[in-house]
This record gives C-alpha cells, structure tokens and sequence, in this order.
C-alpha cells in the first residue's frame, strides 16, 4: 500500500516504523529536515521536508497514487487543509485526520464529511488514551484492558501473583475453578518472551496473562491469577491537559479526583469546567503538596504531563509517599521498558494506544480493530469473517480446522450480541467477529490472507 | 561493527555474484573458444568461498549500522576485484600475472577501462565477453543491483546504497523504498543497454561486438574488443550512437526515471546540472573542433566527428578512443583531461568529481564576487530554483579538497616508482576519474608500468568509484574505534 504520513512526530514516526516493516510505500513529509533524516536512517522509507498541506509537496511524495494519506502534524488546521487538498487534487481514497481540537470534534458530524471538509477517519489520541486509562481504572490490577466488539468482548493483561488460585496450575483446570466461566488464555509472556498456552502449560506468579472473556466475567478471571484490587476511589491526576481534563471529566461522577496542575491560568478554566474534580494549582513533585492532599490514602496516582522525566519522578515519589498504584504517561518508548514493572505499576504509552486506531485501516480484510501491543512485538486483531466454505478460508470450518498462522491464536468470536469463546470445536460463521491474538508480527499477512474472500465470493 | 552480520552479506554477495561467471561460459560454448574451463573453476572458487564465509553466520539478525555499509561496500568490492581476476590468470591467453589480472579486473568493475592487455582482437571471445561484462555490472553498482534483488538486506540496504551512490546528496531516493529503487535504476539501466546494443546492431556491428560495446557504453567504462577501440569500425553511424548513449548515461538516472514515470521531457530540461552539462559538452566541442581544424590536424567534417566524439567520450570518462588524441595538438588533450575531472552528472554511471559538485563550486566561486559588490547582501546557492543547505556545499568542498589531496599523493607516489611526469598526472587523473586511457605511456596501454605503479593505481580506481570517502574512512583510526 502506499501511504503519505503527514507529520514526523511520536505518532507519525512510531506509525511509520510499524507500516515500513510490513512492505508499505511510506512517504513522510515534515518540515524539521533533521528529524527526517534520523527517521530515513533507520527505516526504510522517503522523505520530504516541506509543510504538509501545500499540493506541491504532496505531489512530490506521491501524491497521484497515494492508497492513504495519514495527517498526524501537531496543527489540526494544517491536518484539516491537507486532507482536502488530498481529496480534492488528487482523489486519495482514504484521509485519516487527527484532530485534537474539542470544539472542532464536537462539530465533527457536520463537519467532516465530504462536502465539507472530506476526513474519512478521525483519530484524536488523546481521547484513545483517555479511554484507554479509564479502562484501566476502572479494572484494578489489569495491565491493559482492550475493548472489542463494541466492549461486548475484552482482551485483558494481567500480571499473575501468588496467591491467585491459577497459579501454579493447569491452564486446562481454570474449567474446574470456574464452571460458569468460559474464557481463553490467548498468551502469555514469562520474562518477556512469549508462550503459546496449551491445555497443559502451567500458570507461574509474575507472568503476564492475557486472556478474552466476556465484560461480565473479566473480574471473575482477573480474581483467579491475583487477589483481586478493591476498586479504586481516590484518584490523583498530574497535569491537567487534555488528557488530564479528559480522564476527570468522564470519572468525576463516580470516582473522587483531584487534578494537580502549575498553570495558574489553566487551573481556573479547569475549575470552571469540571464539577467535583477538585483542582489543585502546584507542582506535582512537591511532596508537601502530596502529602497535604492525603497522597498516602490514593488509590491511583496519575502522572500525565508531557514531559516523560517529570511523569516518571513525580509517579516514583507519589509511589514512596504511599499511593497505592501509579500509572505514568511516558512518550519515550525506551522509557517504557525501563519503568514498567518496578516502581511504577503501569507505564502507558500514547504511541502504543493509537496506533492500533490507525492499523485498523491498514489491515486489508474486513479488520475493525486492531491493538498493537508489547510495543508492537504483539498485536491483537478482531476481523470480520465473510463468505461461505468456499470462498472463505474461515467460514464454515471449526477452529480446529482452520489453518492459522504460527504463533496466533483465536481467542473468542463474537456472534450478534453473543461472545463465543473459541474452543476447538466452535464453527465459525458469516459475519462472525473473530478475535485473534498474534505473537509474532510477521504473520500478519498470512492472517491479512486468511480473511480475505475469496474470487468466488463476487 | 556487526562482523558478523558483515560476513554473511559478503558471502551471500559473493554467491550471487559466482554466477555472473555463467554467461562467459556459454560464450565459450557458443564460439568454442576452449576458455570455458577458467570460468567454471572461478565459478567454483567464488561459490565455495562464498558459501562457506556465509555458512557459519548464516542464522545472524542484526540491522546494519552505517559504518558497517562502508565496511560491506569497500570489503565486496575489494572482494570482487580479486575474485574477478581469477578467470584472467587462468585461461591460457592472456594469462595473466596477479597484478595485471586484478589491474584488468579493477579496471573492468570500476567501469575505468584501463587495460594492461595488448592484442585484445587476438583473445578468446568469452574473455572478451567477460571484460564487457565486468564493467557492465560495474557501472550501475554490484551492491545496488545486489539491493534490488536481495529484499532480506531489509533496512541495511539504504546503508549499503549510500555508500556506493555517486553524488554530493547521497539519501534521494526515487521510491519509498529502497528495493524499488533500485529496481528501477536497474530496469533504466538495462533498457538502456538493449537500446544501445540494437542501435550498434542496426548501424553495422556483429552481434557480439553490439553486445559487448553497449556493456561498455551505458556503463561509461571504456573497454572494446579491439586494440583500435571504436576507431575499429571507422563507422560515423555507430559514433554517432555511441556519443549519443554516452551522453544519455553520463545523465542522472532520477532524471529518466521521472521522465519514464511522467512519460515527458520536461525534467530533463528543467534540471541545472544537466543543462550546465550540455554546455560544457558543447563549448569544448566546438572550441576543439576550431583548434583541430585551424591547427590542421583534420579539415571539415572529420574535424567536428573526430572532436565531438573524443570529447564526449573523455568528459563522460568513458574512454573509448577514435583517434590518437595523444597526439593532437598539446592544449587539446589537457583540456579533454581537466573536462574529465567534472565527469558525469551524480547518479549517473559516470566517473569524475561530477558536474554537480562543479557547479556548486563554480556557484560559490560567483557568490564572492557578488559580495565584493554588495557586502551586507544575503545570497543563497541556488540550483534550479532551489537553494543547497550549506551543509552540502561545505561537503562539497570537504569532498573536492580531499580529492585534489589524494591525486597529488598518489602522482607523487607514481613518480617514486620512476614514472616520468606526464605519464604519472595522466595516468592518476585517468584511474582517479575512472576515464581510462592516460598519455605518455600510457595513452594505449597500461601493459608496461611497473607492478608497484599498478597496484597504486587499482587502489585509485576504487577511491575514485566509490568517491574517495567511502574508501577513505576505513583508514581513519575513528572508524574502528568503539
């Protein structure tokens, strides 16, 4: 495929390294001719330095033949603009736009759509995060928390302890635990390397779990590989910028939040905009003000400024001070490694979150969700099966029977409202949402191919 | 440095490139020559060793660094100059000795076209074959077409790719990706020699010899399957077609690839270099053209065919030979010499500095004079309409000041072998440029230098293939420091 990105900053230069490895045309156009540089000596892609939005330049990277044009500068205007030159000189199918702007995004059904400003798919990271974040709250203990099938079904990482009845068991035994709940290991990282779970494979203390089940059974699962979090109550948040503001706003109605930010001005529209969020106007790394706001009695401290150090030192202290669980925004992806798993509980990274918003339009075959995860080692992919037992390679067979790939695995399938957990015998049907886990990314197109119907089909 | 990822490109490179000893084989067949066993033994020396520098490392995953690019480039190329001398020490005729071998092979690779062989008409075809071919492969760049077909030298290949491009902007890339670029430097290249080589069949040569020369033409190499060089067919047709594919690949292959990819002209024309290019090939054509006819060395039309043809063929540095230009008029082939230094444009199969980096020179060279003019006026070097960072241009001189610096040490080392002056200028800037035939002594041959000289000179043939930098680094104490 051949892609224009727009946009050589952490989500496009993270994108490009993801597309470039899967033989896609990339084309990257900046105007930070040094950024490019960097990014031409690492991957295997072209480079054009110039503003994004002028035809000129976009002629120059392809332009005419272009299957996508992904706009991720920091400007929503420029965004806006280049997708319209885009579909307006040269006819490219698909604009993705990413739009932060709030104003703009409450509008967004009026205004993007092909008479007016034609963007195909907005992304707006900050409120993938959002998401992603109050998932995680909302789940205490889980590492990650992926929605599926409108929610209906949910992909959660879970790192095992002592303690946890599974533990040093029997995957196969989690049918005699738990006689009502049906779910499926997908995978499981022990020290950082993937296994592929069988009936058989023993469950240790520090493993990272990741199993699908149903929403309603996920507590049920989560208790038997850990003791299980009260629910978090007392939220801390560092940085009220959007994403800060975001989180407060769709938790404040239930949780008790207090939000930290230095910026006097911003602290007061924040006051005025938010109803229960207490905001609070100092520096997230002054322990008085931490222990002053009882930080020793928090269930979750949320370092999420902009600025990685900042998050990472203001988590490790709030950590110190007692708070129960922190979680921190981290932009550096060699960060993530580095934090994740020692004193910080949960390093989240933005990178990681959207990605998988923007590889959903990339997969061919009918994908309607794709997560990109283990910094994008792993993936995790929910695909529309079509077609019959001839035309397709899915339909009609049971789960036994399909030929997968190496190192995927299906985890459940979601029929109508219905989620299925997928064991051996499950046949899948037409317009089946099928859940897969893969642990090697190079098989992609192998499962791209999968999904794909067949001639006969038409 | 990743030694080991190093040795397993080089060994599959090396297997790849064993094949290549194929095609001269069936020559052999073809004309029974008898010279077949030669290339099957290097065939299996190459593939061997090949195999067995890859074996042990065959399972390595790393990416390449850049450093490691210059390593690969310089160790394969080096590499294959040996190994392409072995079929030249084995056959019968020439049989020759290891440094005139790797002399000829080095000669052939880097598209110089110095020969140490005399009674060239008199070999067997397939050794004839083979120098064509030698410099067919050589000219577009092993590593580009070992680029275009390998896909698993992955994210390594811009590495390699950088090291081996001619050209002051060595990152442009005509495709996202470098797999397709280099096929379609490859695909222009290879039209180009079909297109020569049925132009040269329609005006009058052999089959064979059409072959042959369109190997030599469109890689800007020099070499012929005769003594007398193109002068041999004494055919102004097959000069006119020979000037002609000189000049097209002498030419930036991005120009033809957007001229291909839009299917207009446009771009040729719209390119400075080029057209600073064209001017030069036309002023110094018709400025010998005049002294030819004044000094009464040829009259007429024979001056402007014999003039127009030397010129374009040693300011392309390509080298074939029409006429003793030796023995023109002393101004003349010192003009056609310096024209040499310029060379092609850059990513063209050319040799010389290239007309680019001339031009950006020159540019400067003006700017001064402006600011003499107007001292507080703030003047950018443009090219087009486009202005070159001036990280470029200091490149540029970084670039020309190390070249006149390693020319004048390797004069000075040729002269310590006993060379007499003229000889060891020409025969430098001739190996330097990747022209080929010098003057003095060696303005047919290189046959009769000392072995010490010819060593000399192989080492500037390859400085001057891979641009002196990428050679040069390797024998700088930083490169192998961790």
């Amino acid at each position: 495929m051949k892609i224009i990105i727009l946009g050589a900053g952490q989500v496009g230069a993270t994108l490009a390294e993801n597309l470039a490895n899967e033989a896609n045309d990339i084309t990257i156009i900046d105007t930070d001719g040094a950024r490019l540089r960097e990014l031409q000596d690492r991957l295997d892609i072209r480079t054009i330095e110039g503003h994004g939005a002028s035809p000129d330049i976009l002629q120059q990277a392809g332009g005419e033949d272009a299957d996508m044009l992904i706009a991720v500068t920091n400007s929503d205007a420029v965004n806006m603009v280049a997708c319209q030159v885009a579909y307006a000189i040269f006819h490219t199918p698909t604009r993705i736009g990413r739009i932060r702007g709030h104003d703009f995004l409450s509008y967004k059904d009026q205004l993007f759509s092909d008479k007016a400003i034609p963007i195909n798919v907005l992304i707006s990271p900050e409120q993938v995060v959002t998401q992603h974040i109050k998932r995680l709250i909302q789940h205490p203990g889980a590492l990650q928390v992926l929605d599926f099938a409108d929610g209906r079904a949910q992909l959660v990482a879970v790192r095992a302890f002592y303690g946890g009845p599974m533990v040093g068991n029997e995957i196969a035994s989690l049918r005699t635990h738990m006689p009502k709940v049906d779910t499926r290991v997908a995978a499981i990282f022990r020290k950082g390397s993937p296994i592929i779970p069988q009936g058989d494979t023993i469950i240790e203390a520090d493993d990272e779990v990741f199993f699908i089940a149903a929403r309603k059974d996920i507590v049920a699962v989560m208790s038997e590989l850990r003791r299980l979090d009260r629910p978090y109550k007392r939220i801390i948040i560092a940085g009220g910028g959007n994403i800060g503001a975001g989180l407060a706003r769709s938790l404040e109605s239930q949780l008790q939040i207090k939000i930290i930010e230095r910026n006097i001005k911003r602290c007061n529209s924040l006051a005025n905009e938010l109803e229960r969020t207490i905001v609070l106007q100092g520096n997230a790394s002054d322990q008085e003000l931490l222990l002053e706001e009882n930080i020793e009695g928090t269930d979750v401290f949320c370092a999420l400024t902009n600025d990685d150090e900042a998050n990472i030192m203001a988590s490790m202290l709030a950590k110190r001070l007692g708070a129960r669980t922190v979680m921190t925004l981290i932009n550096n992806p060699a960060y993530v490694d580095l934090v994740q798993g020692g004193v910080i509980d949960i390093a989240i990274s933005p990178q990681q979150a959207t990605i998988g918003s923007l590889l959903t339009h990339v997969r061919r075959g009918d994908v309607v969700n794709v997560h990109s995860l283990r910094r994008g080692a792993a993936e995790a992919m929910e695909a529309i099966a079509h077609g019959d037992k001839r035309s397709s390679k899915v339909v009609g067979r049971a789960i036994e029977d399909i030929d997968l790939p190496a190192g995927t695995t299906i985890g459940a399938i979601v029929r109508n409202d219905e989620v299925l957990i997928a064991h051996d015998d499950v046949v899948v049907e037409n317009g089946d949402h099928v859940i897969m886990f893969l642990i090697d990314k190079r098989r992609i197109s192998d499962v791209e191919r999968l999904f794909q119907v067949g001639l006969t089909f038409f | 440095m990743h030694f080991r990822v190093i040795l397993r490109i080089l060994g599959i490179l090396m297997m790849l490139f064993s094949f290549s000893m194929l095609p001269p084989v069936a020559v052999s067949m073809i004309y029974a020559d008898g010279t077949s066993l030669p290339f099957l033994i290097a065939f299996g020396i190459t593939l061997v060793t090949g195999f067995i520098t890859w074996l042990p490392v065959h399972n390595v995953r790393q990416d390449l660094r850049t450093r490691d690019g210059f390593l690969i480039t310089v160790l394969f190329w080096v590499v294959l100059s040996l190994f392409g001398s072995i079929p030249l020490m084995l056959s019968a005729t020439p049989h020759l000795s290891i440094v005139d071998a790797v002399f000829e092979s080095v000669s052939g690779l880097t598209t110089t076209g110095a020969t140490v062989i005399t009674g060239i008409d008199l070999l067997p075809q397939s050794i004839l074959w083979y120098r064509q071919q030698l410099q067919w492969f050589g000219g577009m760049g092993i590593i580009v077409l070992a680029v275009a077909i390998l896909p698993m030298l992955g994210i390594g290949g811009m590495q390699l790719y950088r090291a081996e491009t001619p050209g002051p902007v060595k990152d442009s890339k005509l495709t996202p990706r470098i797999t397709e670029t280099a096929k379609a430097l490859w695909y222009i290249y290879l039209s180009l020699t079909i297109l020569c080589a049925l132009g040269y069949w329609l005006a009058g040569m052999t089959p064979f010899d059409a072959i042959c020369h369109s190997f030599s033409t469109v890689a800007i190499g020099g070499f012929s399957t005769h003594d007398a060089s193109m002068g041999y067919f004494d055919n102004p047709m097959i000069e006119a077609i020979a000037i002609f594919f000189m000049v097209i690949s002498a030419v930036n292959f991005a120009l033809h690839f957007s001229a291909w990819k839009h299917r207009s002209l446009r771009h040729y024309w719209e390119d400075p270099e080029l057209r600073f290019y064209l001017s030069i090939l036309l002023v110094i054509s018709f400025f010998c053209t005049i002294v030819l006819e004044l000094t009464g060395t040829f009259t007429g039309v024979e001056a402007l065919r014999h003039a127009v043809f030397e010129v374009v063929s040693i300011a392309t540095t390509t080298g074939f030979a029409t006429a003793d230009f030796a023995h023109w008029p002393t101004m003349l082939p010192f003009l056609l010499f310096i024209a040499a230094f310029a060379g092609g444009c850059a990513g063209s199969t050319g040799g010389g500095m290239k007309v680019i980096r001339v031009l950006i020179i020159l540019k400067q060279g003006m700017r001064e004079v402006t600011r003499l003019l107007h001292p507080s006026a703030v003047i950018p070097i443009t090219l087009g309409n486009r202005s070159i960072p001036d990280r470029v241009a200091e490149a540029v001189w970084g670039f020309f000041s190390v070249y006149l610096i390693v020319f004048v040490l390797m004069l000075i080392a040729l002269l310590g072998t006993g060379l007499d002056q003229v000889t060891a200028w020409t025969a430098v800037g001739a190996t330097l440029n990747n022209l080929g035939p010098g003057l003095g002594d060696v303005a047919a041959h290189y046959g009769t230098l000392n072995d010490t000289a010819k060593w000399i000179l192989c080492f500037s043939m390859l400085l001057g293939r891979l641009e002196v930098f990428t050679l040069l680094v390797l024998f700088t104490p930083a490169f192998w420091r961790r």
